[in-house]
């Protein structure tokens, strides 16, 4: 039914609380955008997701997270495993100093994977995917910093669809960018849609616009206002939705 | 105005006489350097040529040559290095990507910082106490490398600490997020990158360790033998030790002088190369990682 | 299956470099252990050579005498037992050599079975005498008094001015004048190489074009990685004599000579802690400075040098700890003599130089033995409390600059 569901989650980073009472439920191949102003809570629930925020020390979580009907935060959880169905792409592209081929191969070597040749198909679907092999087709080789910032960003995006999740989170993907290289990508996202459900953290409230089918408004660590893009946009429940959409804070 | 113009003389004054007054002290700095490299490089140059670094010593170390140190001091050498720096590398990678920031980590780390500032005698004696007498290995290769190698722990560990510190979580970051696990990130991404670093600190704590005295003092130094070791229970003798006899204490001062100066020339050699290679090191790794 | 046995390598990895950290802690704890143990042994044996007592005249009411004045009387420079609490009587020495002044050869028998008898004679005949006597002929039917092992105390062996560890019949080991002459020399080192490297560091820091630093910094590198025995050697060829000539002195070794090497030494440490503190300064601070009017100059001791004044103080203390801990280049040119330093040219001993000249004289296990010990564990404590301050100030640092 729901890809991800999320229910009354709280988040605190030692006392200060980052999360209140979250709920809400994405479906399947959908894009679900977060917004909200500045520290509003929005990037810490997209980590909540895949489980990045254990990195964080002192934090803690209550309330239930099921993926595929699955509870992520359960005892037994093989956290590797977690995070390969549910990939995620941060905002300021991260690739590794290795080769473009290594990079988009790392997910799959890591692992487990050997076989070289389902390794180069792999890499190769993954690039297609992420509209950046026409460009890179020929220097595969190359050092991954040889490429300008959205080719990064989009060699990020290969690399992590490269290992077949299921979930794609992307935070803030394109706000490192020019404005030519976050057409590009929201082209993309557009297109992933069809294979993936992706939930995409913005401050760029046209962007969310453009790309999402949902949008959920975050402030001050509650969630204000989820529902349908094209409602939240034009005729929201909430006041404060309504004055962040319209620019009057934030 | 004039009382303007006055103030900004002499500010600027001021800043001409403190600026030329550091200058001088820098170039005294390298003429110190300078001093020292030259007098023991004009000095000894005269004494080295192949029967020096290939021949035993002979007549009372007034002549003949001082293979068996140089031998000493690759075997200490060596030793030393196989102790610190598996052990070395292996507990800064530790303390950098595992421990967390509690209490114990700032202890440990504390506590490296403190077997750092140690004096080497105190190294030397505690290496008596604990591999010649308590475990009993006698004056041996094994007891001074063992306690080289506890002297240069401390920095191999910061080094590595260091070099990987200095890479940015974001790498660490999209490792995980593909579902590496710690391990599997350290040995794919952190490591490799840190590598240079390490590398360089390694080869920085060889020429420290050759050139150290008062360790080997008591634990494997000895001032003459008349053949090479056989194995690591045998003492041996060392560069700075055979230095440090000769000009101090051996049986006719002047005429070794001619072989201290060679002895300080061949350390001094030694040093000079090992921080040239540490230096070249450093620029090929780094021209490599922008690269790739 | 393959994921659980990754699991297991992974954590078996993970104890191995568990250990690996753990194992520097580990190392200071058994120094710690080790130096304590033996240097507390001092405190615990008789400073008298094994196997000898003192014995006095019943009559005389002195209970006890400190190690000092054993030698002060042996050397003849205490000479009435009224000095030492007693009566007022000139002290007669005895060693058991003497014997043969009161007794023939036949009288004390071939093999010395009379002597125990013809010493508690001796002995007990003359009231004022002191004889310093093996222990072996100190019989039951001993008519004297023996008086007992005295052991060493904290505070002799602090404040004691003597440091000699081989004098008959007991051995003096007063570190005062080692302790002072470590912070005298390394006092000296300090003052010359602070200001000196503390100008390096700003050059290069702030004034100095990247050309110039890059030139600077291999050759404060290499002064850094020089060894030690160099320096000294380098110090006893060249410094020393040129010392003796330019002062007039009878011995160029001197604590001018030690410091000055001292703080060559030091120089590595300081510029570059000092250079690294330095550059940490904040561009928008120096660049608020700069356009309210202040030259460079003024920026630098008015903004810069406060800032980086905790890493300076760090640099400052490090260099100390190292002129105070080096070994090598102090012992071969300082001289050697263990006399409280009244100035810089004199001759003058430390506590890193006498523990390595003394260590291959003293007998293993023996109070000599100990004492060095407790040397080292002064020279580790030392150490350790000025890491700690700069432990303390580092993150004194750190914490305010959050």
């Amino acid at each position: 039914m729901y890809k991800i569901e999320a229910k009354d989650v709280n988040l605190y980073y030692g006392d200060f609380h980052a999360l209140k009472g979250i709920s809400m439920s994405m479906k399947p191949n959908t894009v679900t955008a977060l917004i909200g102003p500045s520290g509003c809570g929005k990037s810490t629930f997209l980590r909540t997701l895949n489980r990045m925020n254990d990195l964080i020390e002192s934090v803690k979580i209550t309330g239930l997270v099921t993926v595929d009907g699955e509870d992520i935060y359960r005892k037994n959880i093989n956290i590797d495993e977690l995070r390969k169905h549910v990939g995620m792409v941060f905002q300021k592209p991260n690739p590794f100093p290795k080769s473009i081929f290594e990079n988009v191969a790392y997910g799959l070597r890591v692992n487990g994977e050997n076989n070289r040749s389902f390794i180069e198909d792999k890499v190769k679907e993954s690039l297609v995917q992420a509209a950046l092999w026409e460009e890179v087709k020929d220097k595969l080789k190359k050092s991954a910093f040889e490429l300008s910032g959205g080719q990064q960003q989009r060699l990020c995006i290969a690399r992590a669809l490269a290992i077949s999740p299921s979930v794609l989170l992307m935070d803030e993907p394109a706000s490192a960018l020019d404005p030519i290289s976050t057409a590009k990508i929201e082209e993309l996202i557009y297109e992933l849609k069809t294979n993936y459900t992706i939930v995409i953290v913005t401050h760029n409230m046209q962007q969310a616009g453009r790309v999402s089918d949902h949008t959920a408004f975050f402030y001050m660590g509650d969630l204000i206002e989820y529902g349908e893009t094209k409602k939240v946009f034009t005729n929201p429940d909430h006041t404060q939705t309504q004055n962040y959409i319209t620019g009057r804070f934030g | 105005m004039k009382d303007k113009n006055t103030t900004y003389n002499s500010k600027r004054t001021s800043q001409s006489v403190a600026f030329w007054i550091f200058r001088f002290f820098s170039m005294l700095v390298v003429a110190i350097l300078f001093l020292i490299l030259s007098f023991i490089i004009y000095k000894g140059i005269g004494v080295i040529n192949w029967d020096f670094i290939t021949k035993m010593p002979e007549n009372g170390m007034t002549e003949g040559g001082i293979l068996p140190a140089i031998i000493g001091t690759l075997c200490l050498v060596g030793g030393s290095i196989l102790f610190a720096f598996p052990i070395g590398v292996l507990s800064g990678i530790y303390v950098n990507e595992y421990a967390k920031n509690g209490w114990f980590i700032r202890f440990v780390r504390m506590m490296t910082n403190n077997l750092a500032g140690i004096p080497s005698i105190v190294f030397g004696r505690f290496g008596m106490a604990l591999f010649v007498n308590y475990f009993k290995f006698g004056t041996s290769i094994i007891a001074g490398s063992l306690t080289l190698g506890l002297m240069v722990l401390p920095i191999v560990i910061r080094t590595t600490e260091e070099a990987l510190k200095s890479i940015d979580d974001s790498f660490r970051h999209g490792s995980y997020a593909l579902g590496a696990s710690k391990l599997e990130t350290i040995r794919r991404v952190t490591l490799p990158m840190a590598f240079p670093n390490i590398v360089t600190g390694l080869v920085l704590s060889i020429g420290r360790v050759s050139g150290e005295t008062a360790p080997i003092l008591f634990t494997a130094a000895a001032y003459f033998l008349p053949k090479l070791p056989s194995s690591i229970t045998d003492p041996v003798m060392a560069l700075p030790y055979h230095l440090y006899v000769l000009s101090t204490s051996g049986t006719d001062l002047e005429a070794s002088r001619s072989m201290a100066y060679g002895t300080a020339l061949v350390l001094v050699v030694m040093v000079l190369f090992v921080n040239l290679l540490a230096n070249a090191l450093r620029k090929f790794f780094s021209k490599k990682v922008k690269m790739n | 299956m393959k994921n659980t046995f990754k699991r297991f390598i992974e954590r078996f990895v993970e104890g191995i470099l568990f250990l690996s950290g753990t194992i520097t802690t580990i190392t200071v704890l058994l120094i710690v252990v080790f130096l304590f143990r033996e240097g507390s042994g001092l405190f615990n044996n008789s400073t008298m050579e094994k196997g000898f007592v003192l014995a006095i005249n019943k009559s005389n009411p002195v209970s006890k005498l400190s190690s000092y004045e054993i030698k002060e009387i042996f050397d003849g420079k205490i000479t009435s037992w009224k000095q030492v609490g007693g009566k007022d009587q000139p002290i007669q020495l005895f060693h058991v050599e003497d014997i043969t002044n009161y007794y023939t050869e036949e009288q004390i028998g071939a093999n010395f079975e009379n002597l125990p008898k013809l010493l508690s004679n001796v002995v007990d005949s003359i009231p004022n005498i002191v004889a310093f006597v093996p222990e072996m002929y100190v019989d039951k039917s001993f008519k004297g008094r023996v008086l007992p092992e005295k052991k060493l105390t904290l505070k002799e062996f602090f404040f004691g001015r003597e440091w000699f560890p081989t004098s008959q019949p007991a051995a003096q080991f007063g570190a005062f004048s080692l302790i002072t002459g470590t912070l005298w020399v390394s006092l000296w080192a300090i003052l010359i190489s602070l200001p000196l490297g503390l100008s390096v560091a700003i050059y290069m820091a702030e004034i100095a074009n990247p050309k110039v630093r890059n030139f600077l910094k291999p050759v404060i590198e290499l002064l850094a990685g020089i060894p030690s025995v160099v320096y000294g050697f380098f110090g006893l060829i060249v410094i020393v004599p040129t010392i003796q000539r330019l002062f007039d002195l009878p011995v160029g070794e001197t604590a001018l000579a030690g410091s000055l090497i001292l703080a060559i030494m030091a120089l590595p440490t300081i510029i570059t802690i000092s250079e690294d503190a330095i550059r940490t300064t904040p561009r928008a601070m120096k660049e608020a400075s700069l356009a309210l009017g202040a030259t460079h100059w003024q920026t630098i001791y008015k903004v810069v040098l406060p800032y980086s004044s905790s890493g300076i103080a760090a640099a400052a203390i490090l260099g100390i700890g190292r002129a105070i801990g080096e070994t090598m280049a102090v012992l071969m040119v300082t001289g050697n003599a263990a006399i409280i330093p009244s100035s810089l040219l004199e001759p003058v001993r430390t506590i890193p130089a006498t523990i390595a000249a003394e260590m291959g004289e003293a007998p293993q296990g023996g109070v000599h033995f100990e004492a060095l010990f407790a040397l080292g564990a002064i020279l580790f404590i030392m150490t350790l409390i000025i890491n700690i301050v700069v432990d303390f100030i580092s993150n004194k640092k750190k914490i305010s600059k959050r």
